[in-house]
């Protein structure tokens, strides 16, 4: 019973973190059917927000909230820097700038932070554990829960119920037709790079909070875990990248429990064998997007 | 109320529009006709702001639109209903007529009063409100985007190929139904292929031939002229 606990525990809190990532990740590709490679940088930036704020002695929710802040800031900033200028002339362009804007923040924080990990200001509840039903959980698990299912729900009320919404998924399966009925498409485009933010920080601070410290390359993971995920589930609907998320947090956590030591190095090697089967046999990924796919 | 003036618009280096000029006065209801190919679609996607002209003006009540983009156009009093039929599928028929008063969202009661007048228009979008658009058939599909256009409250109408594809049955209600709208008072230019009903309804028509208007008068005249045929088979 405790052990079924504890995997049912670690597979919710992995899945809900690479659920928030893809989400993020699938926002942006299914408005412009482009990929932001500088995704992870997002998660990069949060992480020295806190690590820059931790002497001021602000409270730490303070803090998180900062990092989020900038998150959505960057966000919007790729949006300016590495989109605006090239979207409507060619994709390749933009593969290119998103890169490059990638390389910059991370050679930025090489030059003026360091190479080397930094620590990042944790409340003790992030390392603190507690006992459920006999399965020894660090609360941090139970926090990336919790806060996975407010965010998970945050975004689909987004999406369902106001006109924000709606207009981003129109725009997300025509977006000529959403253009000729009013809706401004850098208005649209601005809104899903911020919420793709928003999503990156808090992601941010719950992967680091796993991790504890920040390194320049730290965006790395979460942007291939956000993109797998996105993949397995279907690369333009929203849900497909909350399934895809969970289920490879599934994946990846049963490798986890069953490998044995000497295999354990090679995870991902099973991880990727297994996403190739789900492709092979649901190409377009499990759930499938919108019906147009015209790009923009 | 819109005056086109020697507009022209380019796919690459393929000249689709070759300089035509063409008006619609207030509450007239204008016909674009011509073959496939003619150009049509490509001049009404560019007064509409999804093409750029390569030359030209399009001018709508004395603002000049020609460089407008899409969400601009809207906002100028010109709504389009392009001829892929448009709907947005996953959203329900309720999301996308709301989503047609977007630039009116926070007059909500003006847009209530509209829906109930386009509810009583098309009785069958009121039913299927919280159906997905997608799962609509043709003719509904159809009616939705005219209604999501209306939504807009535009003053002037584009209409590019309403009948397209659709059984003969529902084409005579869509035609029953830009009759009604032009009664209503609105300024309709429409593109078509079946000529014996768009010009039924015009007052006046436009006939296009590999990016030209070659023929234009009174629906009478252009019917009356024995050369309708021959612009459509190239003769």
């Amino acid at each position: 019973m405790a052990f079924a606990i504890q995997f049912v525990i670690d597979v919710l809190s992995l899945g809900g973190a690479y659920a928030l990532m893809a989400l993020g990740l699938v926002i942006i590709y299914g408005i412009l059917r482009l990929v932001n490679f500088a995704y992870g940088e997002l998660i990069m930036v949060a992480g020295y927000t806190m690590y820059l704020s931790s002497g001021s002695g602000l409270p730490w929710l303070v803090m998180a909230a900062l990092a989020v802040a900038m998150a959505v800031l960057f966000g919007i900033l790729t949006d300016y820097a590495a989109f605006r200028p090239v979207r409507a002339k060619s994709v390749t362009a933009v593969l290119i700038t998103s890169f490059a804007f990638s390389n910059l923040l991370q050679n930025a924080a090489l030059l003026f932070i360091s190479p080397r990990p930094r620590n990042v200001p944790l409340p003790d509840i992030f390392s603190q554990t507690v006992s459920i039903g006999g399965a020894i959980t660090p609360v941090r698990n139970l926090i990336t829960i919790a806060a996975s299912i407010v965010l998970l729900a945050a975004v689909a009320f987004l999406m369902r119920r106001t006109t924000l919404g709606i207009a981003m998924r129109a725009a997300a399966t025509n977006f000529t037709m959403a253009r000729m009925l009013g809706v401004p498409a850098n208005l649209i485009i601005s809104s899903a790079f911020a919420l793709s933010g928003f999503l990156a920080g808090v992601v941010g601070i719950l992967w680091i909070g796993r991790i504890g410290t920040v390194v320049p390359g730290v965006g790395l993971e979460p942007l291939l875990v956000a993109f797998i995920a996105t993949v397995i589930g279907g690369m333009r609907s929203l849900p497909g990248a909350v399934v895809g998320g969970f289920l490879l947090a599934l994946i990846d956590t049963t490798l986890n429990y069953t490998l044995s030591q000497d295999l354990l190095k090679f995870r991902d090697a099973f991880t990727f064998s297994l996403v190739i089967l789900i492709l092979l046999w649901r190409p377009q990924g499990l759930i499938k997007g919108p019906a147009s796919g015209q790009r923009t | 109320m819109l005056e086109i003036t020697g507009l022209s618009v380019n796919y690459g280096t393929i000249r689709a529009v070759r300089g035509i000029s063409l008006t619609v006065a207030r509450g007239e209801l204008v016909s674009l006709l011509g073959a496939n190919g003619a150009g049509k679609s490509s001049t009404i996607k560019c007064i509409a702001g999804a093409l750029k002209a390569a030359g030209g003006s399009i001018v709508l009540e004395g603002q000049d639109i020609t460089a407008a983009n899409p969400e601009q156009v809207i906002r100028a009093g010109l709504a389009t209903v392009p001829e892929t039929r448009d709907v947005f599928p996953d959203l329900t028929v309720a999301e996308n007529l709301m989503l047609g008063a977007y630039i009116h969202r926070r007059d909500q009661a003006g847009n209530r009063q509209n829906l109930e007048r386009l509810h009583t228009l098309f009785p069958r979008l009121a039913e299927r409100s919280n159906q997905p658009a997608g799962t609509l058939s043709g003719g509904e599909q159809q009616m939705l985007v005219i209604a999501r256009a209306l939504m807009a409250r535009p003053r002037v109408l584009l209409l590019d190929e309403p009948s397209l594809g659709l059984a003969p049955a529902i084409v005579e209600r869509i035609f029953e139904m830009i009759e009604t709208l032009k009664k209503s008072g609105l300024t309709i230019l429409l593109v078509e292929q079946n000529v014996n009903q768009a010009l039924a309804v015009a007052d006046r028509a436009y006939v296009m031939r590999l990016g030209a208007i070659v023929a234009s008068g009174t629906a009478e005249e252009i019917r009356s002229g024995s050369d309708l045929s021959a612009h459509y088979l190239g003769g």
